[in-house]
Formats: structure tokens, C-alpha cells, sequence
């Protein structure tokens, strides 16, 4: 490891938090649960999403246990149902979903683009609330009883054939739902009529193109799982014979419209992840991004790309072959622009000044796992590899690279590079590049098993497997054990930070975002006066000069 | 432009408004913070069409697979009662547009008649729509344990059946029916509810319109309400050729 | 500012929207007429022709997207281009599954 660092820190034995800062401008319990303060709304999100974290990732722990060993012998059949359901459920909807936007999109867009607060600061608290609302009920669905359908609902299942809380569920989930459609609205809104003067389209971060990009999905197509979730209630309830053979309906067409959110859905969790790893691999090269114009159109051509694919979910479900060929193809063309990304993060690094700091060492991770888990997608958008693949090991494996591998590992990477910004401290180094590097061998020993049981067949939500597949399953939960312990760590060092970790000042990183250039936490109304844009993205010699101006400054006003 | 009136607000003039109190401090003028939130009106009406899109896929799948049951089913809905509702409707969306004009031209008194028929009107669709609902309850036409397929099977002792010229359907064809009700309910119940929400703004707005809070010069609220109630209009426009108009001859 | 530096707005008179009014009536007069003609497959055809002109001009007049920026007019192309693929791609398979297997 280069013990070179960019990091500049001040001088410890006189720097201070700064006294006003968004945290303390305002007391009181009424001052956080009424607030309209975008960072304050992304910390409360960001207290409340860890917490559901855990409680998805207890429940992970409890899948790799039951599968230790061949037999359902930690719990029944139908409770190891009910335990992959839940985990599903909380770590999309509760957990990926949000986690990038609600958390760092909130904190820093505004920032990012020269605003005081996001267009829609009540809609913000909104969203919070209803995440909220969903989260717990979810919670109630557990404790009484929980539901076994998959996070899939998949019919006649979960319409006909099942006891379980399907309705409490699917409300969860469509209240989530809507958490998520006016936060993407919010930053639509605020993207195209909040910049700053001189903040064009194109002198934007990466991280506002992804979320602008993400934010049209969240917005489109999530309304379209909002009206399956009712039909399903409706089916249940009252028979209306939409997803019913007997009366005359089609289950598939309950597959079409969920799909055709769920799978945009993953874009919706990847590009925020995405837009982070921008931000991080320029930052610690001291490079502007490679191919900007590339990098933010590939954003904007996931988000309408991925809208025509869903179907690639159902070739085995009985579409027509037409449709199947039809999907594949399309599917084959959504791979490009993800592709686009890697190659033009991979060049930024090309000849670049790289110090490895944590952020980028989940950054590494990042493109290494999510490279992985994009190629075996390949495998299973190509229909006649898919039939053999789907409902195996092997696609658990992919997702969990994608999502995991990936988009996890980029929200640690945005947490601890905005750390010192959101908190005014610095985290504690060594440790949390050893998390970062734990939590890599972890996720391969877990995951990387998981490819090679797929292929040689394992079914996926099974709780028992035929037992030469146990000693894959036994790495596959070693693994698990050392990612949680990846996980906890950054709990408790970045806990600690709160209290005991350095200074951090403005700019700890020498980044070059409009958010690195005031005080460490900020105010309440970001700026003291409003910042004119008139720099491109990623501009280190104007960074440069800044610093230089800003030195200069002060041997005058320390020589007057 | 010879059919508006053009009132240009430069960038300058924004710039050297006052603050009035309605301007939210995370704005920097009054134009910015209208223009948001038109645009948030419409991206909001655009998540409302993508909600019902998946009705409206639902229901075109079904009529293309059942289409002599949908015939059937369609001929017990009352084309009279269908078409007043439409007129009620389309009028309701003049009337709110006018509501818009009177609250840009600062006419308090004309806001509040306007509002106020548009209120009444909604009501009278909503009045219509129960007398409709009543009469399939009565008939046994709501999906479910008491749905009663005997008006397919012998249409001749069918009111509406037989005024159609109806002949009889198959078992399983006289059971699908039972589809088309479902998204004859879920289709009309769905844009029913966005009806009662919008007239539940309507009567706050119309509280407010008095109070000369839209006729001073913040007239975001009316646009934007007028927003959501003619998609509201648009839908219905939809619904009544799809569900009413299925081969009446 | 970001993108409405000159903003010009338009009011519609109400001699505009008495004008749609009656088109839009008119309109429905059509097309409950219409579907009481046996047209054969022209019928749907022509009901929805009949109800999208209608949606058009209460979307262009009524919700002023005539006198809108191209952000509102953009807005609104997406929202229906999305639905018609949503529409379109989910029928296409329901109608291609009849073609049987190759």
C-alpha cells in the first residue's frame, strides 16, 4: 500500500469545527423530525437505512447458515422461505433503493449545483416519512409472521396459493415506493431549475448526470409496480381475476408490469453508485474524468435503455419466442454504455496520480466485481444460456456481484469520501482501508461459489441441496461471516470519528466540487453568498489556483 | 400571437422584485420558484399516466383475448349516463380553465364562480358514477363471490342485453366477462378516487380564492391544480371510448 | 438562472378556450356517433383517433403546453412515448405467442 496521500488536513492543535455549521443551527428533536434541511433529511435517512441494512444482512446470515449444510435443519421449509423474502424485500426496497440518493444525493446535489436546498423541501421530509412508514410495516410484516412468495410476488403464488402477508407486504412496498418517486421528482426539479449561474448541463459532476439519470427511472417507472402491487391486494381480496387461469386471466401479465419497474429498479440502485465512483476515481488520480461528455451521456443512455428490457427476467416463463429474441437483443445494447463507464474510469486512472485512500480502494473493488457481475449478465441476457442459468445459484451470484460487489461497495466509497464533509472529522485510515479490504475477500468468498453452484445446477431459494454442493456452501458461508465483520467495522470507526477523529476542514481531500469549497459541516444554507460557476468539472488547475489565491490572502493579511 | 396576451418578465425585473411572502427562501425569485413547481406538476402527472398505463395494458390484452365478452359487458353500461359524464367533464376542465384566467387577470369574484362550478360539476360526474355503480351491484356485475353471469348466458331476459341485440356467449366466454368488470371497476374506481382528492383541493382552494390568496399574483396553486384536473379529464376521455363505446351497433 | 432567463408568459384568453370547449364536444358527439355505425375494424381506430385529438387539444390548450417551454413539451413526449412502449412492447408478446414456435 502507497503511503503517499493527498490527504491535507489542518493543523490539529488549532483547527475547530466550525461552530454554525447545519448541525448546530438549529436544537431540538421538533429542529431534525420537522426539518426541511436536505442534509439533515439525508441523515436521518442515513441512521434509518443502516438500520434496515442490519436487519437485511441478519437475515443473510440466517440463509448461509440454514445452508451450511444440506438439510433444512436450522429451520422449516417454509420459514427459510419467509427468511429470503424478507431479505429481498428490506435490502431493495429498504436498502439500495435509497441508499445513495437519499442519503449523499440529498446531502450533496444541492451543494454540487450551487443551491441553497433541494426544489422541494416538504416533499423531501415527505419522502423520509413514507420511507419510514414502509420500513416499519415491513417490520410488523416480520413480527407477525412474515411472507414467503420471494421479493418477486410472483403469481398465482402469491395471489392464490399462499397465507402469508402479502397484502402488508406489497403496501410496504408500495408506500417505499412512493419515498422513491418524489425523491427522484425533487432532483429532476431541482437538477434542470436550481444550478447556479455558469452551472451548465455540461460543467456538472458526474454524480448530478447519474442522478438526474436515476432519478427518471425512479420516477417512471415505479409507478408502474405501484398499480401491480394493487392488482395483486385486489386479486387476493376480492377475486378479480386478473392474474387468475380459471377465470380467464393471465399470471404473466403481472411478471410484464413488475418487471418492467424491477428491472430498471437495478439501474435505479447502480447509477447513483456509479455517479459516486466518478467522483472518487478523479479526486484521487488528481484527473479530470476521462471522456466526460461519454461518461455523462452513458448515464442517461442506461436509464432509457434499461426500459426496454425487462423481459429478459421471463424467458422461461412462457412469453413468446418472438418477445424472447426481441428482449435479448435489446438486452446485448444496455451493456454498452455500462461498459463506456469502465473503460473511461479505467483511462482516468491511466497516467494519473493515485494515492489509495479508502474511498478508492472500494472504488477498485467496485470495478473489479461489478466488471464480473455486468459480464455474467451477459451470459444470462442470452436466452439459450439464460434457460439452463435462471433460477440458479448462478444468478443469485450475479446479482450480488452487481449490487453488492458493486453498488455497496460504492456507497462505502461515498460515505467515507463525504465523511469529513458531512461531519466535519476525518476517519480513522488504516483501519478503514483494512475494512475496505476485508470486506473484498469476504464478498469473493461468499459470492464467487455462488457462480460455480449455478452452473453445476443448485436451484436458488432452496433451503436444502444435494450434498456434493455443501462444501461450496460452506465457503460461500465463511465468506459471509468475514463480510459482516467488513460491514461492522465502518459502524464503529466511523462512530468513533464522530467524537475523536481529526479535523477535517474544507477540503481534506483537494477535491474540486463546489461542496469541497466551504466549511466542514456546512451551514444550513450552504453558501454565504451564491457560488458563480466558472470552472469546467474536475478543473485541478483551477483548484490549484484557488489555493494559491487563497495562500497568498494570507501571507497578506498576516503581513498586515 | 393574435389569440394571447403576452406579459415578458425579464431576468433584470425578476431580479429587482421584492420578496413577497410567498417566496420560499431556498428560491431565488418568484419565477424560479413557479417554474419549479410547474414542472414538478407535470413530472408528478407524468407518474400518474405510467400508474394507469398498467391498467390500461391490462385492459387492452383482455379485450383483444375476450373481445365478444367485453362486447357484452360494455353493452350493460348506459351510453346516455356515459356521455353525460363526458359532457360534465370536458365542461368541468372549460370551467377550470377559466378559473386560471381569472386568477392570471386577478378577477377574485370570477376565480371563486369558476372553482365553484368546477366543484359542482365534479360532484354531479360523482353523482352519476354512484347511480351507475348502484345499478351493477344491483345487477350482481361487481367482480367477486356474487357476480352472476345469467345476463350473458341469456341475454333475452336482459334489459340491456337484449336492447343491444346481444346473443348469447359461451360458458367460458359469459365467464370473462367477469375481466371486463374487473377493469371496469378498477379503471372508473381509480380515476373516481383521483376525483375526490381533486375535489377535496377544490373545496380548500375555493376557501382560500375567496381570501384573494390566488388573485395577488401567485396563481402557481390554480395552475397546477388545473394540471391534475384536466389529466383527470384526459383519462376519463380515454376510459369512456374504451369501456362505453365497444360496438354499439 | 438556470433556463427561464426570458420568460414569457402567455396568458390564453378565454375566447381560445371556448373555442376547444365546443371542439371537444363536438368531439364526443363524434364519436358516440361513430360506434353506433358498424365500421368493422375502423371502429376502435377511430375511437381512439377521436379520443387522442380530444386529449391533444386539452393538453395543448387547456394545460398550455402551446405556449410552454420545450422542458414541458419534452416532459410531456416522454411520458407518452414511455407509456406506448410499455403498452406496445407487453402486447407485442401477448400477440406474438398466437404465432406459434417459429
Amino acid at each position: 500500500m502507497s503511503s503517499d496521500t493527498i490527504v491535507l488536513l489542518p493543523d490539529q492543535s488549532t483547527a475547530r469545527i466550525p461552530k454554525r455549521n447545519y448541525l448546530t443551527q438549529e436544537n431540538g428533536l421538533l429542529s431534525w423530525l420537522l426539518t426541511g434541511d436536505h442534509k439533515r433529511i439525508a441523515i436521518l435517512y442515513l441512521i434509518s437505512l443502516s438500520f434496515f441494512f442490519f436487519i437485511g444482512g441478519a437475515l443473510a446470515g440466517l440463509i448461509r447458515l440454514e445452508l451450511l449444510t444440506p438439510q433444512t435443519d436450522l429451520m422449516a421449509t417454509d420459514t427459510y422461505n419467509k427468511v429470503f423474502t424478507m431479505h429481498g424485500v428490506i435490502m431493495i426496497f429498504f436498502f439500495l433503493v435509497p441508499s445513495v440518493p437519499a442519503t449523499l444525493g440529498n446531502f450533496f446535489i444541492p451543494m454540487m449545483i450551487g443551491a441553497k436546498d433541494l426544489a422541494l423541501p416538504k416533499i423531501n421530509l415527505l419522502s423520509w416519512y413514507l420511507y419510514m412508514a414502509g420500513g416499519l410495516l415491513a417490520l410488523y410484516t416480520m413480527a407477525t409472521g412474515g411472507v414467503d412468495t420471494g421479493w418477486t410476488f410472483t403469481t398465482p403464488l402469491s395471489t392464490h396459493y399462499v397465507n402469508t402477508n402479502v397484502l402488508t407486504t406489497g403496501l410496504a412496498a408500495f408506500i417505499a415506493g412512493f419515498s422513491s418517486i418524489f425523491t427522484g421528482l425533487n432532483f429532476i426539479v431541482t437538477i434542470h431549475k436550481m444550478r447556479a449561474p455558469g452551472m451548465t448541463w455540461f460543467r456538472l459532476p458526474l454524480f448530478v448526470w447519474a442522478h438526474y439519470a436515476a432519478s427518471i427511472l425512479m420516477v417512471l417507472a415505479t409507478p408502474v409496480v405501484a398499480i401491480s402491487i394493487v392488482l395483486i391486494a385486489l386479486e387476493r381480496t376480492i377475486g378479480i381475476g386478473v392474474f387468475d387461469p380459471t377465470k380467464g386471466g393471465d399470471p404473466l401479465l403481472f411478471q410484464h408490469l413488475f418487471w418492467f419497474y424491477s428491472h430498471p429498479a437495478v439501474y435505479i440502485m447502480i447509477l447513483p453508485g456509479m455517479g459516486v465512483i466518478s467522483e472518487v476515481i478523479s479526486t484521487f488520480s488528481r484527473k479530470r474524468v476521462f471522456g466526460y461528455t461519454a461518461v455523462a451521456f452513458s448515464s442517461v443512455a442506461i436509464a432509457v435503455f434499461g426500459f426496454f428490457v425487462w423481459a429478459h427476467h421471463m424467458f422461461i416463463m412462457g412469453i413468446s419466442n418472438y418477445a424472447v429474441l426481441v428482449f435479448s437483443l435489446l438486452t446485448m445494447l444496455v451493456a454498452v454504455p455500462s461498459a463506456i463507464k469502465i473503460f473511461n474510469w479505467t483511462f482516468t486512472l491511466y497516467k494519473g496520480s493515485i494515492t489509495f485512500e479508502t474511498p478508492l480502494i472500494y472504488t477498485f473493488g467496485f470495478m473489479g466485481l461489478f466488471t464480473i457481475g455486468g459480464l455474467t449478465g451477459v451470459f444470462l441476457g442470452t436466452s439459450g444460456t439464460d434457460i439452463h442459468l435462471t433460477e440458479t445459484y448462478f444468478i443469485v451470484a450475479h446479482f450480488h456481484f452487481v449490487m453488492v460487489g458493486g453498488m455497496l461497495m460504492a456507497f462505502l466509497a461515498g460515505i467515507h469520501f463525504w465523511w469529513p464533509k458531512m461531519t466535519g472529522r476525518m476517519y480513522p485510515e488504516k483501519i478503514s482501508q483494512l475494512a475496505a479490504v476485508v470486506t473484498f475477500i469476504g464478498f469473493n468468498f461468499t459470492f464467487f461459489p455462488q457462480f460455480i453452484l449455478g452452473t453445476l445446477g443448485m436451484p436458488r431459494r432452496y433451503a436444502s441441496y444435494p450434498p456434493e454442493f455443501q462444501i461450496l456452501n460452506v465457503f460461500s458461508t465463511a465468506g459471509a461471516t468475514i463480510l459482516g465483520v467488513g460491514y461492522l467495522l465502518p459502524v464503529l470507526y466511523l462512530t468513533w470519528s464522530l467524537k475523536y477523529g481529526a479535523i477535517a476542514g474544507d477540503n481534506p481531500w483537494q477535491a474540486t466540487g463546489l461542496e469541497w469549497q466551504t466549511q466542514s459541516p456546512p451551514l444550513t444554507e450552504n453558501f454565504v453568498e451564491m457560488p458563480i460557476m466558472d470552472h469546467e468539472a474536475y478543473d485541478y488547475e483551477w483548484l490549484e489556483n484557488q489555493t494559491k489565491n487563497r495562500e497568498k490572502e494570507a501571507e497578506v493579511t498576516s503581513a498586515g | 400571437m393574435p389569440d394571447s396576451t403576452t406579459i415578458a418578465h425579464g431576468a433584470e425585473a425578476a431580479a429587482h422584485e421584492e420578496h413577497p411572502a410567498y417566496l420560499r427562501h431556498h428560491f431565488n425569485s418568484t419565477e424560479q420558484q413557479a417554474d419549479a413547481s410547474n414542472f414538478a406538476m407535470w413530472l408528478f402527472l407524468l407518474t400518474e399516466v405510467m400508474f394507469f398505463g398498467g391498467l390500461f395494458t391490462a385492459y387492452l390484452i383482455y379485450r383483444n383475448w375476450y373481445y365478444p365478452a367485453f362486447v357484452s359487458g360494455s353493452h350493460q353500461l348506459n351510453v346516455i349516463w356515459g356521455t353525460t359524464n363526458t359532457f360534465v367533464l370536458i365542461l368541468s376542465s372549460f370551467t377550470m380553465a377559466m378559473g386560471v384566467w381569472c386568477a392570471e387577470t386577478r378577477r377574485r369574484r370570477g376565480l371563486v364562480l369558476c372553482l365553484s362550478l368546477t366543484l359542482v360539476l365534479g360532484l354531479a360526474f360523482l353523482g352519476i358514477k354512484t347511480v351507475e355503480y348502484r345499478e351493477k351491484i344491483e345487477k350482481h356485475h361487481v367482480p367477486g363471490t356474487h357476480y352472476s353471469i345469467g345476463a350473458f348466458l341469456d341475454p333475452a331476459h336482459d334489459e340491456a342485453a337484449s336492447a343491444a341485440g346481444d346473443k348469447p356467449l359461451a360458458l367460458d366466454m359469459a365467464r370473462h366477462t367477469e375481466v371486463y368488470f374487473s377493469l371496469y371497476f378498477l379503471m372508473t374506481g381509480m380515476h373516481a378516487l383521483h376525483m375526490i382528492i381533486g375535489i377535496g383541493i377544490l373545496v380548500f382552494m375555493i376557501v382560500r380564492a375567496r381570501a384573494g390568496a390566488y388573485t395577488a399574483g401567485h396563481v402557481t396553486m390554480v395552475e397546477n391544480f388545473g394540471l391534475y384536473w384536466h389529466f383527470v379529464d384526459i383519462i376519463w376521455i380515454y376510459l369512456f371510448a374504451l369501456l362505453y363505446l365497444i360496438s354499439r351497433h | 438562472m438556470s433556463e427561464t432567463s426570458e420568460h414569457a408568459h402567455h396568458i390564453v384568453s378565454p375566447k381560445v378556450y371556448v373555442v376547444i370547449l365546443f371542439a371537444l364536444l363536438l368531439g364526443t358527439a363524434l364519436t358516440v356517433g361513430a360506434s353506433f355505425v358498424d365500421l368493422g375494424l375502423w371502429n376502435p381506430v377511430i375511437a381512439l383517433a377521436i379520443a387522442t385529438s380530444k386529449a391533444t387539444l386539452v393538453v395543448l390548450y387547456f394545460m398550455h403546453v402551446k405556449y410552454s417551454t420545450k422542458l414541458t413539451k419534452l416532459t410531456v413526449f416522454s411520458g407518452i412515448f414511455l407509456f406506448l412502449a410499455l403498452v406496445g412492447m407487453t402486447l407485442a408478446d401477448y400477440v406474438s405467442r398466437a404465432w406459434g414456435q417459429w
